[in-house]
């Protein structure tokens, strides 16, 4: 049974008892950002609602924006409803001080590595998560790569000036 | 250097209670990193009660190379060889599932043409993954001959690879907007050929696998993966489809002008390593009817989109017109921006579906880039599914997986 974005906005209103902290539409895909306790009741009624059915886990990565004072590191989640091809989004942003985050692990097996590489990536924790370590990466490393204040270049060189070759 | 003692016990935990007094008794045997029957470098560390399985530990990341670390760093053209590297047998899929996510942000319509062309060279693609999984697998059976007749028919693919876009395993095919060139007429007469000489030696090679005995009875029943299972641990593609569900995003979300075509999609009923099989043989029959079907409609017109701010001028008129030499000149340099925007945009990849989350702020190259990698997501319920199995038969499911270690490490 299909259903539209307006259906599940208004579903997801009701289940948190309020305004989501913000919504947005790129190309059709409705994308919401929650404050993190809200996260993990919200997809266990989106995955057992009977007609919204979204069962399926697509994808979950970081997000690093170091502008949003307080809320630099995201986690982005993406649920698909296959029996109607509905697609949605999840954010949650936390401050890099104190980066937890609920685990998904406790809706979705597949989150279990996503969560690992995310971790590995982004230094943010996963709360409740089973084995939450490095995976991609060696175990020893201490920084978290995919930040943006981890340079791609090796800082010995100064060969590249940065405002001719840099981002 | 750190002292080896300190290094966690990575079965802590997860030895089961009734095992537990004979843990001595067990075997920890390392599979790979660099093992000739995991096809790849990652490691699976077994705890083994003689031939059996009891448990195991994934670790995988040998071959990282940081791709969603380089793509914050490059403009976009230049991205498109990093994605070649992901799933290293089936490139062009990559390739053409990248450039539409930026078509997606761009706002640029691509002509049918070079829809066509894409469809052609997607599906040829898809044949040189599944032959290369199916042929494999059946050495891993002790089947080698199977696995040198494919391999003969997957060179003529390449072959055909070489004269849409010039080279032949990374192949940085197609364009932002486009195809770099034209369907050439060798292009043409070589997927004839194929089209005319492969299916009977794929006959032949089913021929060999499909209802043989031993096959039958190393594959029939093992590695059973149930619907549940599959979506709960995020499966997509032929391994998902083998379990018995019918989602391929070529027909529940149509790119690049799938919806044209008539073919269908083959499913499982046990999810067994021999319905993975099944399912990839049938897949490349329907592949085949796709790649007959865009040859024969294959529309005339442009085969790039009128996009000169992204699509590269032709290099003549570099030389005799001002305006290309300026976009050229912009575009090779990267002092072209893309627009705002957040895009996810994915593709039926060999291994299932491969997705694009790009988000740009406005600059030459994305702020965020983050491909949603098939082989990653599934590969973690392997040692799931490979506990109280037989060794050897732990190794054909792995095979019938098809786990990339390109794919699984990005």
């Amino acid at each position: 049974m299909p259903f539209s974005n307006e259906e599940v906005l208004q579903f997801i209103r009701e289940n948190i008892g309020g305004e989501p902290v913000s919504v947005s539409e790129p190309h059709d895909f409705l994308t919401v950002e929650l404050n993190p306790d809200q996260l993990l009741p919200l997809v266990g009624a989106l995955k057992s609602h009977p007609q919204f059915q979204f069962t399926f886990m697509t994808d979950l990565c970081g997000l690093h924006i170091p502008e949003q004072a307080g809320k630099e590191l995201g986690v982005v989640y993406m649920f698909h409803s296959w029996s109607s091809n509905t697609k949605i989004r999840l954010k949650v942003f936390v401050p890099v001080a104190s980066p937890l985050v609920p685990s998904m692990t406790a809706h979705f097996n597949s989150a279990n590595w996503m969560e690992r590489e995310t971790y590995d990536f982004y230094g943010i924790i996963f709360d409740g998560h089973p084995n939450l370590k490095r995976i991609l990466n060696v175990d020893d490393m201490d920084y978290f790569p995919m930040r943006k204040e981890y340079p791609l270049e090796d800082q010995i060189r100064n060969d590249k000036v940065d405002s001719m070759f840099g981002r | 250097m750190q002292n080896l003692a300190s290094f966690p016990n990575p079965f802590n935990g997860i030895i089961p209670a009734e095992k537990e007094e004979f843990v001595n008794d067990l075997t920890t045997l390392n599979l790979g990193p660099t093992h000739p029957a995991t096809h790849g470098v990652f490691q699976n560390i077994l705890q083994m009660d003689g031939e059996k399985i009891i448990s195991g530990v994934s670790t995988i990341g040998y071959i990282h190379r940081a791709f969603e670390k380089i793509a914050e760093h490059r403009p976009f053209y230049q991205i498109t060889p990093l994605t070649d590297r992901l799933n290293y047998c089936s490139s062009p899929i990559n390739n053409m599932g990248w450039h539409m996510t930026v078509e997606k942000l761009l706002g640029v319509t691509v002509p049918k043409r070079a829809e066509y062309i894409r469809v052609i060279a997607m599906e040829l693609a898809r044949i040189a993954d599944h032959l290369i999984c199916n042929s494999i697998l059946g050495v891993d059976s002790g089947a080698f001959t199977g696995f040198l007749y494919v391999f003969q028919e997957r060179e003529k693919i390449y072959d055909i690879y070489e004269e849409i876009c010039g080279s032949r395993l990374t192949t940085n095919m197609g364009r932002v907007g486009g195809m770099e060139r034209d369907l050439s007429d060798v292009a043409i007469a070589k997927l004839k050929k194929f089209l005319k000489e492969f299916p009977p030696v794929y006959k032949e090679f089913e021929a060999l696998f499909n209802r043989n005995r031993i096959f039958m009875d190393r594959v029939i029943d093992v590695g059973v993966l149930s619907k549940e299972m599959a979506m709960d641990y995020g499966f997509t593609g032929p391994n998902l489809r083998a379990a018995g569900i019918d989602y391929d995003v070529r027909v529940m979300n149509p790119y690049s002008s799938y919806e044209d075509f008539q073919f269908d999609i083959p499913i499982g009923e046990n999810g067994d390593t021999y319905d993975r099989f099944m399912v990839r043989n049938e897949e490349i029959w329907q592949s085949l009817r796709i790649i007959q079907q865009a040859l024969d409609n294959l529309p005339e017109g442009p085969y790039h989109a009128d996009a000169p701010h992204y699509y590269l001028p032709e290099k003549q008129d570099v030389y005799t017109k001002m305006e290309a030499l300026i976009y050229h000149f912009k575009i090779v340099m990267g002092e072209i921006d893309a627009p705002v925007g957040e895009v996810y945009h994915a593709v039926e990849g060999g291994n299932g579906e491969l997705g694009y989350y790009l988000i740009s702020d406005g600059g030459r190259a994305p702020a965020r880039l983050h491909f949603r990698r098939p082989c990653f997501i599934f590969y973690q319920a392997y040692t799931e599914m490979a506990k109280g199995m037989l060794l050897s038969d732990a190794i054909l499911v792995m095979s019938s997986m098809n786990v990339i270690a390109g794919e699984l490490d990005a």
